[in-house]
């Protein structure tokens, strides 16, 4: 028979059914401190090693086999990821409801779009692009794709570590070594099918950095040079301070509503012409992969020709000048001294 | 293995999510909509009654009639339909449609009673008169009163989703420990102690904190179970979620 259920037992009831916070004897869980499309991500204190650290799980409510998995590849491709710009991960389990957490190191920071304002000048806001490049690099050299760069993901440390976040969206190819295969399940339990490919026709990633190819739901052409466009968004944000506007699915506004240039004057041609190759329409006209992307950013911070840029001979001239203008300089002075010796020395 | 004696663990889950029963209605299959209609006629009815009391002023009797007429009427006519999900949660669609039921009934006074072929599902329309009667959750508001008597109606067959799923797995003393803590003491406002219940139980006080744990984890996901079932897709599950239970996600 159903229970009748009074005033002070449905709220009783309802804040029971609130309170969401995971109940694990090893992790004490202090304070709510983030949430994503998928999951919570609290920060909690590991009870046996006495250390912080930041624990995610399920979103409220979300709990089906889909994100059951997806968490728990996050999870366990960032485990096989071991690189300074990716934030390791030290656990992962299953709560007594059923919902999947993963226990990740605890980054005292703050986001790259909360902490732009404090990067002082280009050529420190173009490091840390290039830490980004080297952390995503890194997971291509491992055959996984992000699909989900943003400056929302990356966190900036309070001594300048650079670490690209939430791999929830990361593709890995099928055989590569990074394969994730599928949790071993005991046999009373719900078995989960390793869905390592999204469905063709699904569109997931973030507007404004999301590839057409991945806009368009194209799921089969997404490969590293995706991430290279989202790259490309990120590297526009830090040269103007806001994210590309053009609707990458239709490729309506094209390349030139790209062009940081035309909402900063102040940014270098080349500089320009990097982003521009980066957040092509046509994955074939962009950088094949981070590292080419993160080499022609070095290229361009030591003065060097950049990729990106076919430069007349008057440009040449003018970075070959600036590149070594102290050199220049030097000679031009000791020149001008000569010849005002000599002036001065004449009888 | 004594299931009473373990805690969490992965083979502890409840199952997983349910289908819609929104979707189960428009099904091909008889058998499966008929299973729907007796989901959805058990989960809204008595919101339903108590809206119809509450909004119209209607007796008992009328009330009655009206809601299994409503209902009734509901499973003739094209009434799922016209359903639009991006227009309006279901609930609102379900109460909005109640409405204009007995605005019609109320006009076409003389017409013959309806509800009488509602034979899927037995309605304890005493219950819901005591119920109403005690003034249960009394808002001024009827959109407020409705959104309330729905998470009642959420949560009691939560319970018994709940109290199936232990017995079905053998967690029986886990269900009475939750019953007697969380729905009785809140009931008679005297909640007992942890050592009270261990007492009662012949539990340790440790067996006591990790059984009510583990019950509300699971009840609380029998209730968004029931509410999955009960909404048409994720976002009116969650809308719902945040409107009647206050959970924001």
């Amino acid at each position: 028979m159903t229970r009748m259920l009074n005033d002070d037992t449905l709220d009783h009831l309802t804040q029971v059914v609130r309170d969401d916070s995971p109940d694990d004897p090893r992790y004490r869980i202090i304070r709510r401190i983030g949430q994503g499309g998928m999951g919570t991500v609290f920060l909690a204190e590991d009870v046996a090693l006495g250390r912080p650290v930041a624990l995610k799980v399920i979103r409220d409510g979300l709990l089906d086999q889909q994100t059951t998995e997806r968490l728990s590849r996050e999870a366990r491709i960032i485990a096989r990821l071991e690189h300074p710009g990716i934030v390791p991960v030290h656990d992962i389990g299953t709560l007594a409801d059923g919902r999947v957490y993963y226990v990740m190191k605890w980054v005292r920071g703050r986001r790259l779009d909360e902490h732009f304002d404090s990067i002082a000048g280009l050529p420190e806001r173009l490091r840390v692009f290039q830490r980004i490049c080297e952390a995503v690099a890194f997971a291509h050299a491992h055959q996984v794709i992000h699909r989900d760069l943003k400056p929302q993901n990356v966190m900036v440390g309070q001594f300048g570590e650079v670490m690209v976040l939430d791999w929830g969206l990361a593709k890995t190819a099928p055989h590569s070594a990074t394969h994730v295969p599928p949790i071993p399940a005991p046999q009373d339990q719900l078995q989960i099918p390793n869905t390592h490919e999204t469905a063709h026709g699904t569109i997931l990633g973030t507007p404004g950095y999301m590839s057409p190819e991945q806009a368009k739901g194209e799921v089969n052409r997404i490969d590293k040079r995706s991430d290279v466009y989202a790259l490309g968004g990120v590297l526009y944000y830090l040269l103007t301070g806001e994210a590309p506007q053009a609707d990458a699915r239709s490729g309506s506004g094209g390349a030139r509503s790209f062009t940081p240039r035309r909402r900063n004057r102040a940014i270098p041609r080349r500089l320009n012409a990097i982003c521009l190759k980066a957040l092509s329409f046509d994955p074939e006209q962009r950088y094949a992969g981070a590292a080419e992307l993160a080499a022609d950013v070095v290229r361009f911070l030591d003065g060097q020709a950049v990729l990106a840029h076919h430069e007349v001979p008057l440009e040449r001239l003018g970075r070959w000048t600036w590149r070594y203008r102290t050199p220049i300089l030097l000679i031009a002075a000791y020149l001008i001294m000569r010849a005002l010796l000599a002036v001065w020395m004449r009888p | 293995m004594d299931h009473d004696t373990e805690i969490g663990g992965r083979q502890e889950r409840f199952p997983l999510t349910r289908v819609s029963i929104i979707d189960a209605v428009r099904s091909d299959d008889p058998s499966s909509r008929e299973r729907a209609w007796e989901l959805l006629v058990a989960a809204y009815w008595k919101p339903i009654y108590k809206h119809i009391r509450m909004k119209w002023g209607a007796s008992n009797e009328q009330a009655k009639d009206w809601t299994q007429g409503f209902f009734a009427s509901a499973m003739e006519k094209p009434f799922l339909e016209r359903y639009a999900v991006e227009k309006a949660g279901f609930r609102t669609y379900l109460r909005v449609c109640a409405d204009g039921y007995v605005a019609n009934e109320r006009k076409a006074a003389g017409r013959a009673k309806r509800g009488g072929d509602l034979r899927f599902v037995s309605l304890n329309f005493d219950d819901a008169d005591a119920e109403f009667s005690r003034g249960l959750s009394v808002a001024a508001d009827e959109e407020v009163y409705f959104d309330r008597e729905c998470a009642r109606g959420l949560m009691e067959r939560a319970i018994e989703t709940f109290r199936a799923a232990c017995e079905q797995s053998d967690k029986r003393t886990r269900f009475a420990l939750f019953e007697r803590y969380d729905l009785s003491s809140a009931e008679n406002g005297q909640r007992s102690t942890y050592d009270q219940l261990a007492a009662e139980f012949n539990l340790s006080v440790t067996q006591v904190t990790n059984y009510l744990a583990w019950s509300r984890r699971g009840f609380r996901q029998c209730v968004l179970d029931v509410l999955r079932e009960l909404t048409a897709n994720d976002e009116e599950f969650r809308e719902e979620a945040r409107r009647i239970l206050g959970i924001v996600s």
